[in-house]
């Protein structure tokens, strides 16, 4: 220990450790620390692990339910009932500091470490999503190019580790906007499935039982990540490039099957991925689970660098590790299965009855710490909060018209309205048979084999919504994630969310923060969609500020029939299309406004969770009777821009010819607006008069448009009429991204 | 009639395979990398995914693996092997297959439906189609540019080996049409002896309404139908 550092105040500050949390850790110890546990506490305190500045907010969300089997925090992932004896486990992570500075091994770590918790559970992961954050991408300046660099090299991380490790990636959603310019956001999603009984414990149980380390070996990769995540990024962030770690989805591959393989066996007490904070977390977090003690021998760990130090082994975030506590006498059962698999592994250490965590190098003492307190008793921080000021609404007068013959094909080719087939079509969103909805549609639909289940997912956010006003923001994005569900003839189940914020120490953005979650927590509450779980990313922001607040929602819902499958697409000539909802007004934080006048101003839509639940019982009705060929939901872009998706974004496009009547107002204002509660419909002409008496006896206002059919998508209202030709609509939208990637230069 | 589909550590359609080939009939059985003997089975199926990994070329250390050298005993014995994606690149690695697969020409990875017309049914891996046929079936690689020089080209089509082009919706050879820069647009070739074929495309993913196609089940019931004692549902 004589070449340690010296624990100096520049030490604990480096640390990022503040003077008051150093005397905690003294009161704890009874002592000063050594480097080592210095560099442990700094970790398992960061905000990344321990939450201490969003913990009491986060009490706020919904986490129970009948449905709930593991409740959000008690483990890796919740874990909820689908029916049948079978559970899903599904999480949302964010990668969004490695990413800054590495996108495509940042992007890759994320995929791997959410799949990671996900078959800690004991469950199978079937499906990706992912949820993207970037600078714009179009233009020539030296920023837009590295915001193409990010985007190109985020995408390709996801591909290459998703597609590896064979589980299909179905779908996500992308914006792009200046505020994550420097500092992109990637979340990640992975389901898995499980019988109710093979849920998986992280506890550490057992005195005496054998724990043992599986998985690739350590190095120096990573050190610190935890850490480096709790800091806002700045020009010498470059420099944390060792922070990020380097992933091997081969070796994943591996330890994913060896571990389920194990898990099928009896031999297993708990089971731990060492995620953020690696042996540390583990190690501490599942004896603090199990109300034990572990004792654990650095040299026995398995290493792929020379001399590395105590501090550094603990520290690491090397890939594709995990910590299983193995039922002693069980040994074998371990051995078989991982050289079966060709992986390492190496029993390192044993569970105790006195609750420290202790750390030996080749037997002697390096680290000595209350488990339970390094894990649980993080200082809580009770942040100033700025009050919430409403936005001035958007005066109209203000706004030029743009001609909507001008503006739609305009917005069909803005990067976040347009297609994402440049990006999806880099994944796998095939592999394990079960894309019956492929990407492009409201929701995805996999269907889960071993369950016999139709699973809908879904991720949204309207982070433009959110800067204006956090909490109605937060609210659309979950009644957006239902909608779309809905639309796709699903009822939703649960909830994860990803809390991507600035500085929380800046009252205004622990503001928003607030607001949004509470928001999240109201309209989580009012849908019945428990929340499973999530992750929180905050110090998000860049030399230029912190970015629009993004609490993106990831939403799974379950399809009772295969019949009831719906997309959002026309599916002939000759059906009566419908809008389900109020044409509505106000062109404020709307894309167009942002999108073609460059300003993100006025007072979001306002959400009533009525009208907006009645929406979703019609859809799913109307589906479950049979009676509609197509569902879509109304969201950015306003009723132009899903018409016109309706129109082009199946294989095969179909036209539409739409009357709107003589709704007064100005004609950018209502093919625009983002009036919440939403949908377009069509139904095949024979069950038109079934739907409308389905429609009103249900209470739900709805507006007959027009007709499918021909080669053009044409839109009149009030004596103006305006005509696209299909086959450029489509190229307009469907190469859009592809054009900006593939034409223009990205170094 | 008895169905292998091997397991490399890194093989992420192998249950894809099996299932698909176990809904057409078959009796499919997995085998792990590490055996040595394919004996007892007609058809060996080298499914896709990344092998070792695949960091180094693809299909480069997998054509080392001890199951391999049962594929190419058996192969020259006549029993029919077929490999889907890196199953295909496994196949030419190994020389049982000619020309070789490189990196897609827009150096992405790439997953969509692609057409596929098919050459000639005089094979027992297309003996269900007609020629001229136009498939439906996925695609998702990342190296699956297929490559070998003219002479190879003249001689394989010379002998009828190719088996599958990428094509428009129509049947036509496009440019367009060629996902991944293809040569002369082949999806798929056989050896000359026609009992071991490889293609790029997924037929296993293609058999099923639900999931949007059934095309794939022309390719995996006319090797069915070339087995001894079937036992096919008409499915």
């Amino acid at each position: 220990m004589s070449a340690d550092p010296a624990i100096t105040p520049e030490a604990i500050a480096r640390h990022g450790i503040t003077p008051g949390e150093y005397s905690r850790i003294r009161e704890i110890l009874g002592r000063d620390p050594n480097f080592t546990e210095l560099g442990i506490f700094s970790v398992m305190w960061s905000e990344h692990c321990s939450y201490k500045n969003s913990k009491p907010e986060l009490r706020k969300f919904p986490t129970t339910g009948p449905g709930v089997l593991v409740k959000a925090g008690e483990e890796n992932a919740g874990v909820i009932d689908i029916g049948d004896g079978w559970a899903v486990a599904f999480k949302m992570e964010s990668h969004n500091h490695p990413s800054a500075v590495e996108p495509f091994q940042g992007a890759a770590t994320g995929v791997g470490g959410i799949i990671r918790d996900i078959f800690t559970m004991g469950a199978r992961p079937v499906f990706n999503l992912n949820s993207l954050r970037f600078g714009p991408i179009h233009g020539d300046g030296a920023s837009v190019k590295n915001n193409r660099r990010l985007f190109a090299g985020v995408v390709a991380g996801i591909a290459h580790y998703g597609n590896c490790i064979g589980i299909p990636t179905i779908g996500g959603e992308i914006y792009f906007d200046e505020s994550y310019e420097g500092n992109p956001l990637v979340n990640v999603f992975c389901l898995g499935v499980l019988r109710h009984e093979q849920i998986a414990r992280g506890a550490a149980e057992g005195v005496g039982n054998p724990v043992f380390y599986v998985g690739a070996e350590t190095g120096r990769d990573g050190l610190a990540g935890a850490a480096f995540a709790s800091r806002e990024l700045t020009e010498e962030s470059k420099e944390d490039r060792p922070a990020v770690q380097v992933g091997d989805p081969f070796k994943e591959k591996l330890l994913l099957e060896a571990c389920l393989e194990l898990l099928a066996t009896d031999a297993v007490a708990g089971i731990q991925d060492m995620g953020a904070a690696g042996l540390t977390c583990s190690t501490c977090e599942t004896a603090s689970r199990g109300g034990t003690g572990v004792e654990i021998d650095l040299a026995l760990v398995p290493r792929r660098e020379q001399a590395m130090t105590p501090y550094e082994t603990m520290l690491s975030e090397s890939q594709e590790r995990m910590l299983i506590i193995v039922k002693k006498g069980r040994e074998d059962v371990v051995r078989r299965i991982f050289e079966k698999w060709d992986l390492p592994y190496a029993e390192v250490g044993v569970v105790k009855d006195d609750g420290m965590m202790r750390v030996n190098d080749h037997g002697v003492t390096v680290a000595e710490i209350p488990a339970a307190k390094l894990a649980d008793d993080a200082p809580i921080y009770h942040r100033e909060a700025a009050p919430f000021v409403p936005p001035a609404p958007l005066d109209p007068a203000t706004v030029a018209e743009i001609d909507p013959g001008v503006a739609l094909p305009a917005l069909l080719r803005h990067p976040s309205l347009a297609s994402k087939n440049w990006v999806y079509r880099q994944y796998d969103h095939m592999v394990r048979l079960g894309s019956v909805v492929r990407p492009g549609s409201d929701a995805a639909v996999f269907l889960v084999r071993e369950a016999g289940k139709f699973l809908a997912a879904t991720s949204d956010c309207n982070a433009l919504y959110c800067k204006l006003d956090p909490r109605e923001g937060a609210r659309i994005a979950v009644a957006e994630a239902a909608r779309n569900l809905a639309c796709s003839g699903a009822e939703p189940i649960a909830v994860t969310d990803n809390l991507n914020f600035g500085n929380p120490h800046k009252p205004e953005n622990f503001g928003q923060l607030r607001e949004a979650v509470e928001g999240l927590a109201e309209a989580c509450r009012f849908f019945d969609t428990p929340v499973t779980g999530g992750n929180v990313s905050l110090y998000n922001e860049s030399p230029a500020g912190a970015i629009d607040p993004t609490p993106t929602v990831g939403m799974v819902g379950i399809i009772r029939e295969e019949s009831h499958i719906t997309t959002q697409y026309f599916k002939g000539a000759g059906d009566a299309v419908y809008l389900l909802g109020d044409p509505g007004s106000g062109l404020d934080a709307s894309h167009y406004l942002k999108a073609l006048h460059g300003r993100k101003e006025g007072l979001p839509p306002r959400l009533d969770f009525a009208t907006e639940k009645r929406l979703h019982d019609t859809l799913r009705g109307l589906i479950r009777a049979g009676l509609i060929r197509s569902a879509h939901d109304c969201s950015e872009g306003g009723l132009a821009l899903a018409l016109a998706e309706c129109c082009i974004s199946g294989e095969a496009p179909w036209g539409a010819d739409i009357d709107l009547g003589n709704i007064a107002g100005r004609a950018d204002d209502i093919l625009f607006n983002e009036t919440q509660s939403r949908a377009v419909i069509s139904v095949a002409a024979d069950r038109a008069a079934a739907v409308e008496t389905a429609l009103t006896s249900a209470g739900q206002s709805f507006l007959r448009m027009g007709t499918t059919g021909g080669s053009d998508f044409r839109i009149r209202l009030a004596g103006r009429a305006w005509t696209w030709p299909l086959a450029g609509l489509r190229e307009a939208w469907y190469g859009a991204i592809s054009r900006l990637m593939e034409e223009t230069n990205t170094q | 009639m008895r169905a292998a589909v091997l397991r490399f550590p890194g093989s992420n359609c192998d249950q894809d395979c099996h299932l698909a080939l176990d809904f057409l009939g078959a009796d499919v059985h997995y085998v792990w990398h590490k055996e040595e003997s394919l004996d007892g089975f007609d058809l060996i199926v080298v499914p896709g995914g990344f092998s070792y990994g695949d960091y180094l070329r693809c299909g480069a250390i997998a054509r080392f693996s001890p199951v391999m050298r049962a594929v190419v005993r058996a192969a020259n014995e006549g029993r029919l092997v077929l490999g889907i994606c890196n199953g295909f690149q496994i196949l030419c690695e190994a020389r049982l297959l000619p020309g070789a697969l490189v990196r897609n020409r827009s150096l992405h990875f790439l997953c969509q439906d692609v057409h596929l017309r098919v050459e000639t049914a005089a094979t027992p891996f297309t003996r269900a189609c007609t020629p001229g046929q136009v498939l439906k079936i996925p695609i998702a690689h990342g190296e699956g540019c297929y490559f070998a020089d003219d002479a190879t080209l003249d001689e394989i089509e010379a002998n009828d080996q190719v088996l599958v082009r990428y094509c428009a919706p129509d049947g036509s050879l496009t440019d367009g049409a060629n996902p991944n820069g293809s040569r002369r647009s082949i999806a798929g070739v056989c050896n000359r002896e026609r009992n071991v074929f490889g293609l790029m495309p997924h037929p296993e993913r293609a058999c099923e309404p639900v999931l949007g196609g059934t095309d794939g089940r022309f390719l995996l019931r006319s090797l069915l139908e070339s087995l001894p004692n079937p036992g096919i549902h008409a499915a």
